[in-house]
């Protein structure tokens, strides 16, 4: 997912919620539009308002883009060019004044800017460019789409759709009407066409020459590199080029930062195109530092540590990274000795100093005392200098720290620090909380808010939930990306797979692309060359570039400076300077520019693309109601979840599942308790169809319905809170289910009829607008703690599991339905229907789609009964061994014939081996309802390696006509603490995956005890 | 700035207040509702805990004179924040306390410290709510300390991270913990220590082992390292004689000599070892 995205969808917001705003911007954007093409006018004024109330802004807006392309094209066909130029003109400029007027809203006009801009090319180029501008509105009209929360159609009427668009291209005005009629309907075809009119127009593309944009990157020694990147170039490319100028090997450390309209600057992906991040013409990026080492000492090489030290000497004479006045002054010193050398007096004079910027205000008195620290510093190498400049830099307390700002569910200003080690939250200078990585559950944001779920503290039962207030949609995203960059960074050992882009996905795809620290470290060992020499230049000095050319000092901060600055770095660069004219904005007004108008357009409509590359569904009614909240409403949100939190603490500890458990759990107390099924079902159909028929408001109720039947249920003592809270909650555990099976913890597939349902129906959030991320600790040390905590929370403390700890993870997708058909008639028949309706698609639509395939299949195979794969039926069943009876409850989940069995109390201490075994015969039988299957074949293989014993059991049976065949793998992994167990269990599932790609982890279980751990995986 | 937690307890010099007669009179003013104490036990004591820093640790002792008009003067610790060259001057809760400073302000410019005033008329801070770890601050808002005076505390010492910790009850935040050793918390066993303790551990980038002691008066105590880097530091402490029940496990730290001292008297006014004297050093960063 690319920023831009979520800008779109801002827009609309904005022009939702800032009724000024919009309506200042309307007008601009009208106007060129009516002195274009008049005749158009009427028809937009005529177009009707959109089906709902609460969208009719963005509505009319949509249609009226999604008009205007076509409506170009016509006209570019006829006018002459002498008009459209003139045109460009007038355009341009509103753009200007707009832009002057507001410039934190210039989001808002992006639109109209770009298709004004793309007016003035001319002859064939003009028709490419209004193709584009076409494509583009046209994923406009899709983002406006989503603003109004129509529920998606299904998948095959969209053949149907794409043609009507087609025909639409050239004939404006007969499409008009069908569009406003089917609309809802066509919603999704849109988004599956997307793809396609992309490929057409990638092909249309390279047909023309291949293009090149103009780039230019300030270094950290103020110095700036420029080159021609080809205009679909991903940001590693650049990224690459640079370092290669500056020889730099470590380079997962650092990264590409542009600005944003919002002078906010934001992290180029490598990953994705630049033109679909960047806005702006012409590009240009600062190089910084992105993950600070905690140890600088560990780098390997100098000039990695080198390139550290200039950042550190620009955050700290900004005034980012603050420092007491010792400090500043012994870290000018080091900067002083690596750059000038020793102390020399003769050499030295007493103003030497004034050159270099050691603080934000820096005092005669601070310089005096740079030049005492710096005589003791006789005989430190320049790169020893550097070092003990780091060395000093690393333990101020803010290094490394991201800082954002934000507002507390009270509306008090904060600031959220993203570090190494997790969260920060500061108010003024103070540090008032923290939230160490392996602490927090889970990140998401949803708007301009952020969340964090976190773990229950010691003496608490449970997780919370804290909400933080971005200033705008743009910052909480922001915000979200840097947390998951950070913490696979510096946490994982690799980073996760971005989720797959299949047919339907809800959230953020994105994810931290690039190498882990552990990994650069790793590749860092084998660096082999000799030093590389580098000439250190002091970033606030004129100095020479490698080659001797002079070279200009760049302020930071403006890059248009005069042509003379544009850099002529070193040799061996393709294409440098070739953007002579330093100032961008110039260029970008003047029409005779075409190529850059060109390239703007070009950007808007990739950028655009993208969207259409994250597929949206949208029918979930909960979640529309979610997000036409007010802020307001979102802040009463947050403070009834603090309430709820309070609540829990002061409520006695009796064991009580929270909001998520409750939904969780909810089959179970369906089975339990007979008399609640008839609601139960009552809801979950609605809720199912919803995933088929246009949502109806009836729906939403329904769904809420659903919800406050729930609480009373799992007798909460807050159960009038749940109504408050559920909405916000529903929409994190939704996406939260999608991101689990993204990430790919089998562990973590944690579904249950309602809660699907209701995921199903937030999966319709925007993807801009919400974004999820679960920091799982594969690796760290966290992990096993954090299922068991996140599924049982009431049973113990961390005390006591620290002791000894027995964690069962089962995902019993059979069981759960089966149980629905054998307690209850109703449940059955909801089955029946859900199968009817939904079929497979609805396994994938409603389900975390990407989440497993594999795993479907897989429960296909074991149930042999389709209805099984029903989302709804994905309970987590954990159980855990210690003396805690609340277990009990939460195996009863299973099937209801193993039930009595099961929840025959597990005596404190169990063996792995044992739970093992009484687990399966639940997940082999539940799916057929007590038909026990046949064992065909059993075989056991026994591997050992240094510190681990792999047991290999492998089992065929055969059951309603279906074999399966089940694999448990049993790794005993023994050794002191110098073992990362935690690694070498996410080694051995992904060892197992490897070994059998075709099958899914169904189990994992993980005993552990003190000194020696033991962890069994099952396949 | 030192190896990390290295720079804890490092001081030369120990700064401590006589006892004026005024507290052991009838109490009036700022005083009101401490109970009358043995004057003579409370001078003696005062008397023995300088000797002890003077040639148990070998410190530099300099004492500022008794005023009659500031019975709590003794309790110089709530008047200033010394770290490194640089010392904040508080800005105690009780007004009446407030002129303690001047003394001390003047004693520590002698010393060639950078003298930080806070301003602020709305801050209020007691120097015995903050606690150095060697590796970053903690402030504790209590009934003394407000946030504003803690957002000082951290506007004064930037290097570090400075945190919040809550405190409840009618302790400062040095009254319920203190550092053992560079990494070792100690904490007293009180509903209150304990919540300050699992706050902090909660706030901090740096693991610190904790000790728990019985009584919370004993984890009131200071790790000093006078002399040379590299001499063996000492933990300054409540004795048997005061606090019996805490000796044991205060053996339990390892690396350090224990200085058992005692308070008793003094304790009645609200004074634990922390607040009886102020240590620095005058070469901070040797």
């Amino acid at each position: 997912m690319t920023t831009e995205v979520g800008s779109e969808s801002e827009v609309n917001k904005q022009a939702e919620q800032i009724g000024a705003d919009a309506a200042q911007e309307k007008p601009d954007e009208e106007a060129p539009e009516s002195q274009q093409n008049a005749s158009s006018e009427p028809e937009e004024e005529k177009s009707p308002a959109s089906p709902t109330a609460a969208v009719s802004k963005s509505s009319p807006r949509s249609q009226k883009k999604e008009k205007d392309p076509s409506e170009s094209r016509g006209i570019s066909r006829f006018i002459p060019p002498w008009l459209k130029k003139q045109k460009s003109y007038n355009l341009v400029e509103a753009k200007d004044g707009v832009e002057r007027k507001e410039p934190t809203e210039a989001v808002v006009e992006e639109p109209v800017v770009e298709k004004d801009e793309s007016l003035p090319e001319e002859g064939s180029v003009a028709r490419g460019d209004t193709e584009e501008i076409l494509e583009r509105k046209r994923q406009e009209v899709r983002v406006d789409d989503k603003d109004e929360k129509h529920s998606v159609s299904s998948a095959e009427t969209q053949p149907a759709k794409e043609d009507s668009k087609e025909i639409e291209v050239a004939k404006v005005e007969g499409i008009r009407e069908d569009k406003q009629e089917g609309e809802a309907a066509k919603r999704e075809t849109k988004e599956v066409q997307t793809t396609e009119l992309k490929v057409e127009k990638v092909a249309q593309k390279a047909a023309k020459k291949i293009k090149t944009v103009p780039c230019k990157v300030t270094l950290l020694d103020g110095m700036e590199y420029s080159c021609d990147l080809e205009k679909r170039a991903t940001g590693q490319v650049l990224f690459d080029k640079v370092c290669e100028q500056l020889n730099l090997l470590e380079k997962d450390y650092f990264g590409l930062l542009f600005q944003e309209n919002n002078d906010q600057k934001s992290w180029l992906d490598p990953s994705k195109e630049i033109k679909k991040q960047v806005r702006n013409l012409p590009w240009i990026f600062t190089f910084n530092v992105k993950f600070y080492p905690p140890d600088p000492s560990q780098l390997t090489e100098d000039i990695t540590r080198y390139f550290l030290c200039l950042q550190l000497r620009q955050d700290i004479a900004s005034g980012r990274l603050p420092c007491s006045f010792v400090t500043h002054a012994l870290l000018g010193s080091y900067t002083l000795q690596a750059e000038l050398g020793d102390y020399d007096p003769e050499e030295h004079s007493s103003d030497y100093i004034s050159e270099f910027q050691f603080a934000p205000n820096q005092t005669k008195e601070m310089e005096e005392k740079v030049i005492e620290l710096h005589k003791t510093h006789r005989g430190l190498s320049p790169a020893q200098a550097d070092s003990q400049f780091l060395e000093n830099a690393k333990r101020l307390s803010m290094y490394g720290v991201d800082l954002h700002h934000a507002k507390d569910s009270e509306g008090v200003d904060i600031k959220l620090g993203v570090c190494a080690n997790g969260l920060l939250i500061y108010k003024d200078r103070l540090r008032i909380n923290r939230f160490a990585w392996p602490k927090i559950l889970k990140i998401s944001y949803k708007r301009s808010n952020f969340y964090i779920k976190v773990r229950p503290a010691e003496l608490e039962q449970f997780e919370s939930t804290i909400g933080f207030k971005l200033p705008n949609h743009r910052a909480a995203k922001r915000l979200w990306k840097v947390c998951v960059e950070h913490h696979t960074f510096y946490r994982l050992v690799s980073p996760e797979q971005p989720p797959k882009a299949k047919f339907l996905t809800l959230g953020s795809k994105f994810r931290y692309s690039g190498r882990t620290q552990a990994q650069t470290r790793q590749a860092s060992t084998l660096i082999d060359r000799p030093a590389p020499y580098f000439e250190r230049t002091s970033s606030k000095r004129v100095s020479r570039s490698l080659d001797g050319a002079p070279i200009g000092v760049m302020d930071q901060k403006d890059f248009s400076g005069p042509a003379g600055d544009v850099s002529v770095y070193g040799p061996g660069v393709a294409g440098q300077g070739v953007f002579q004219d330093g100032d961008g904005k110039r260029e970008v007004r003047s029409p005779t520019k075409t190529p850059q108008l060109q390239f703007t357009t070009e950007g808007k409509k990739n950028s655009l693309r993208v969207e259409g590359e994250n597929i949206y569904v949208r029918h979930s009614n909960l979640m529309l109601e979610d997000l036409d909240k007010t802020q307001d409403d979102i802040l009463k949100h947050q403070a009834s979840i603090s309430e709820l939190k309070r609540h829990f603490m002061e409520s006695t500890p009796e064991p009580r599942p929270n909001e998520w458990e409750k939904r969780r759990i909810t089959p179970l107390s369906q089975q339990t308790q007979g008399r609640k099924d008839h609601l139960f079902k009552m809801d979950i159909l609605p809720v199912k169809e919803k995933q088929q028929i246009p949502a109806a408001p009836i729906v939403e109720e329904k769904a809420q319905e659903t919800d406050k039947k729930r609480a009373p249920t799992s007798e909460g003592p807050c159960s009038g809170a749940n109504d408050a809270v559920k909405s916000s909650h529903e929409t994190l555990n939704v996406v939260e289910v999608k991101k689990q099976a993204e990430v790919g913890k089998e562990e973590r597939v944690i579904t249950e009829g309602v809660n699907e349902n209701s995921s199903s129906s937030s999966s319709e959030s925007e993807e801009e607008d919400v974004g999820e991320y679960r920091p799982h600790h594969r690796v760290t040390e966290g992990t096993i703690r954090e299922e068991q905590e996140e599924n049982e929370e009431d049973v113990e403390e961390e005390k006591e599991e620290r002791a000894s700890k027995v964690v069962q993870c089962v995902e019993a997708v059979p069981e759960a339905s089966s149980v629905k058909q054998i307690t209850v008639e109703t449940v059955v028949q909801e089955n029946v229907i859900s199968q009817k309706v939904t079929g497979e698609k609805s396994l994938k639509e409603g389900y975390e789609q990407d989440m497993r395939e594999e795993t479907e299949e897989e429960h296909h195979k074991v149930n042999g009964e389709v209805p099984h794969v029903d989302i709804d039926v994905l309970p987590e069943i954990i159980c855990c061994s210690e003396p805690p009876v609340v277990k009990t409850e939460m195996v009863t989940i299973s099937d209801a014939s193993q039930r009595t069995e099961i929840s025959t109390k597990e005596v404190p201490i169990v063996q792995t081996e044992t739970k093992t075994i009484t687990y399966e015969s639940p997940q082999i039988d539940g799916g057929a309802g007590g038909d026990a299957g046949t064992l065909l074949t059993a075989q056991t293989i026994t591997s050992e390696s240094v510190s681990t014993t792999t047991t290999t059991h492998i089992t065929k049976t055969v059951k309603g006509g279906v074999s399966e065949t089940r694999i448990e793998k049993r790794i005993v992994i023994t050794g002191d603490a110098d073992i990362d167990h935690d690694q070498a269990l996410a080694q051995a599932i992904k060892e197992a995956k490897e070994q059998h790609p075709d099958m899914s982890v169904t189990r994992v279980v993980v005993h552990k005890e003190t000194g020696v751990a033991e962890e069994e995986e099952e396949e | 700035m030192g190896t990390p937690g290295e720079g804890l307890g490092r001081c030369s010099h120990a700064l401590i207040r006589g006892v004026p007669e005024s507290l052991g009179k009838e109490r009036e003013g700022v005083a009101v509702g401490i109970p009358p104490l043995d004057l003579a036990k409370a001078q003696r004591e005062h008397g023995v805990l300088g000797g002890k820093l003077r040639q148990r640790l070998g410190l530099q002792l300099l004492e500022l004179p008794p005023e009659e008009q500031l019975p709590l003067g003794p309790l110089l610790g709530d008047t200033a924040v010394v770290h490194g060259d640089t010392a904040l001057i508080t800005r105690p809760w009780s007004p009446a306390r407030r002129p303690e400073v001047d003394g001390v302000r003047r004693a520590l410019q002698d010393l060639g410290l950078r003298i930080v005033e806070i301003k602020d008329e709305n801050a209020t801070l007691d120097g015995t709510d903050v606690l150095f770890t060697g590796r970053e601050f903690f402030v504790g808002l209590s009934k003394w300390t407000n946030h504003r005076g803690a957002e000082i505390v951290a506007d004064t010492f930037r290097d570090f991270a400075v945190s919040t910790v809550p405190v409840s009850g009618p302790s400062h935040l040095r009254g319920l913990c203190g550092m053992g050793g560079p990494r070792t918390v100690v904490a007293g066993s009180s509903e209150a220590a304990q919540k300050a303790v699992r706050a902090m551990a909660a706030l901090t980038d740096h693991p610190y082992a904790s000790l728990t002691l019985p009584d919370d008066a004993a984890a009131d105590c200071l790790f000093l390292r006078p002399g040379l880097p590299g001499a063996s530091p000492f933990l300054l402490h409540r004795g048997g004689g005061d606090l019996p029940n805490s000796q044991e496990v205060l053996q339990k730290l390892p690396d350090v000599t224990l200085v058992p001292v005692s308070c008793s008297e003094l304790e009645k006014a609200g004074a634990g070892l922390s607040s009886l004297c102020l240590v620095l050093s005058t070469r901070p960063h040797s």
